[in-house]
């Protein structure tokens, strides 16, 4: 969820709209965002799930250290999520649960 | 493989409020620096700051966090300081070089001098379930909200009362979401008398001496136990999110492959560089300020940056040993009173949620 009206940083003036591909399904997002504020705006919290036991992490940091919100971007896997901005028509794939 | 290398006078690692400041004082020497930034936005920390900060007129107070932070991006764009951004510092190797890497290249840099200015990161606690989806550091909430204007979630649980953890919640509940509590493994509040009493206001609770036992959810947090120390009962209450504000550890990687020797003070964050009062380490020619060098505030960052940029410019040759002691003297005198408000504050207390949350 974004914050349109925010009492000290008023309206949201954040840069164009354009659509990201969410698993396949369209969604908005803010172009130059970091694809992993998009992802939580869209409601996803499991961005990977861990190798040997499939645990879903989401971002925790924020600041590219934690490198727990990694996903796949036009077919590249384990791009840090926080770290990488949004481009028009860019496909992400998080677990599907 | 070999690389394309550019030498420098004066390179500063990180355009935090540390970092901004020496490359400010360098400049006025007459010193070319140039100033890295992995972000895409010079100011650092200060960037997400929405809250009025306090302290001196001579440091900003009742600016908030990040007018601050563009007046100092604004100051080096005047005195033309050069600012690299998405440009990280991925290592310092101990002949003295740094490889940086930006979106397009990687490429090393040679410098005479060089002030590291990397900041913190912050500290993860581990309970059960910490690594569940909606478990985030308080300053990652921060960032998600006041920057990207996205709310981290709707009903959320601090942990710790520090300043961090107060400002945190004070800032979620002004972005739209609610508090369920704040956690304090101690039995006093950590913060400012003032954060602390914006939250009393607002009728949010702080819980001292309790713990978190566990997150619960499968896919994301979806509930937090909580169990009274004194008592022993678990109390559970449903949120979506818990943010984490126990504190900040120096980012010491590059000044640790540099080779500079580190010393261990709880109170400043834990392993931080050794440095002398004129911020030089135990390399010759590197230099650190800010948060690297111990955890404490925007306003002892930028001054510990002033001194860095002298200490710089002095091994540099740039300014002569007497007019550079004058400037020392009165911005030592400034950290003195910082650090006495500071102190009076929290001191040496802070410390003791942090041992405890590593005894519980
Ligand atoms: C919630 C919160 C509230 C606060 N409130 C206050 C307050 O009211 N008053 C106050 O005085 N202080 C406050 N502070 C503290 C203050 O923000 C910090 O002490 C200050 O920002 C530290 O400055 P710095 O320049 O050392 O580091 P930072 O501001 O963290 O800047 C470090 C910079 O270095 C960059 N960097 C790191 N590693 C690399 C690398 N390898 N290569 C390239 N670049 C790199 C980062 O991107 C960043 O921009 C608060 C902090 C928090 C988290």
């Amino acid at each position: 969820m974004y914050i349109y009206e925010h009492p000290i940083l008023g309206k949201i003036n954040k840069s164009p709209k354009v659509t990201i591909y969410i698993n396949g399904r369209p969604h908005e997002g803010y172009l130059g965002e970091p694809v992993a504020s998009a992802l939580w705006a869209a409601g996803v919290r499991a961005y990977k799930l861990t190798k040997r036991f499939h645990e879903p992490r989401g971002p925790f940091c924020f600041i590219g250290r934690c490198t727990d919100c990694e996903v796949e971007i036009d077919g590249i896997p384990r791009v840090k999520a926080c770290v990488t901005p949004v481009k028009e028509g860019m496909s992400i794939r998080v677990p599907d649960l | 493989m070999s690389y394309t290398c550019e030498e420098r006078d004066l390179v500063v690692i990180g355009a935090g409020p540390a970092g901004l400041c020496a490359a400010l004082e360098a400049v006025s020497h007459k010193c070319d620096p140039l100033v890295l930034d992995e972000n895409h936005r010079g100011g650092g920390q200060l960037l997400k700051q929405v809250h009025k900060f306090f302290g001196s007129h001579h440091h900003g107070a009742g600016k908030r966090g990040f007018q601050i932070g563009e007046e100092l991006v604004e100051k080096c764009e005047e005195k033309q300081v050069e600012i690299r951004l998405n440009s990280l510092a991925a290592a310092f190797f101990q002949d003295g070089s740094i490889l940086v890497r930006d979106p397009k290249k990687i490429y090393l840099l040679k410098s005479k001098a060089t002030i590291i200015a990397t900041g913190a990161v912050e500290k993860p606690l581990a309970f059960p379930g910490w690594t569940l989806p909606g478990v985030m550091g308080a300053g990652g909430a921060q960032t998600l909200m006041n920057v990207h204007r996205v709310l981290p979630g709707r009903r959320i649980a601090m942990v710790g009362s520090g300043n961090v953890g107060l400002i945190v919640a004070y800032q979620l509940v002004q972005a739209g979401a609610s508090i369920a509590c704040i956690i304090e493994v101690d039995d006093k509040v950590k913060g400012y008398q003032v954060h602390r009493d914006k939250l009393r206001k607002l009728g949010i609770k702080i819980l001292l001496r309790h713990r978190v036992v566990r997150a619960e959810g499968d896919d994301c947090v979806r509930a937090v136990l909580v169990e009274d120390m004194q008592t022993g009962r678990v109390f559970r209450y449903k949120v979506d999110g818990i943010c984490l504000a126990v504190g900040m550890s120096p980012l010491v990687e590059l000044p640790l492959m540099r080779g500079c020797e580190l010393e261990y003070n709880l109170r400043l964050g834990g392993w931080v560089v050794r440095h002398d009062e004129n911020m030089r380490t135990s390399c010759p020619n590197v230099y650190v300020a800010g948060d690297v060098s111990g955890v404490e505030e925007a306003s002892i960052a930028m001054e510990e940056g002033r001194l860095a940029g002298i200490s710089a410019c002095v091994d540099l040759g740039l300014i002569a040993k007497g007019k550079a002691q004058n400037k020392r003297k009165e911005i030592l005198e400034r950290l003195r009173e910082l650090r006495a408000i500071s102190g009076k504050e929290v001191g040496e207390d802070q410390r003791s949620s942090e041992e405890r949350n590593l005894t519980v």
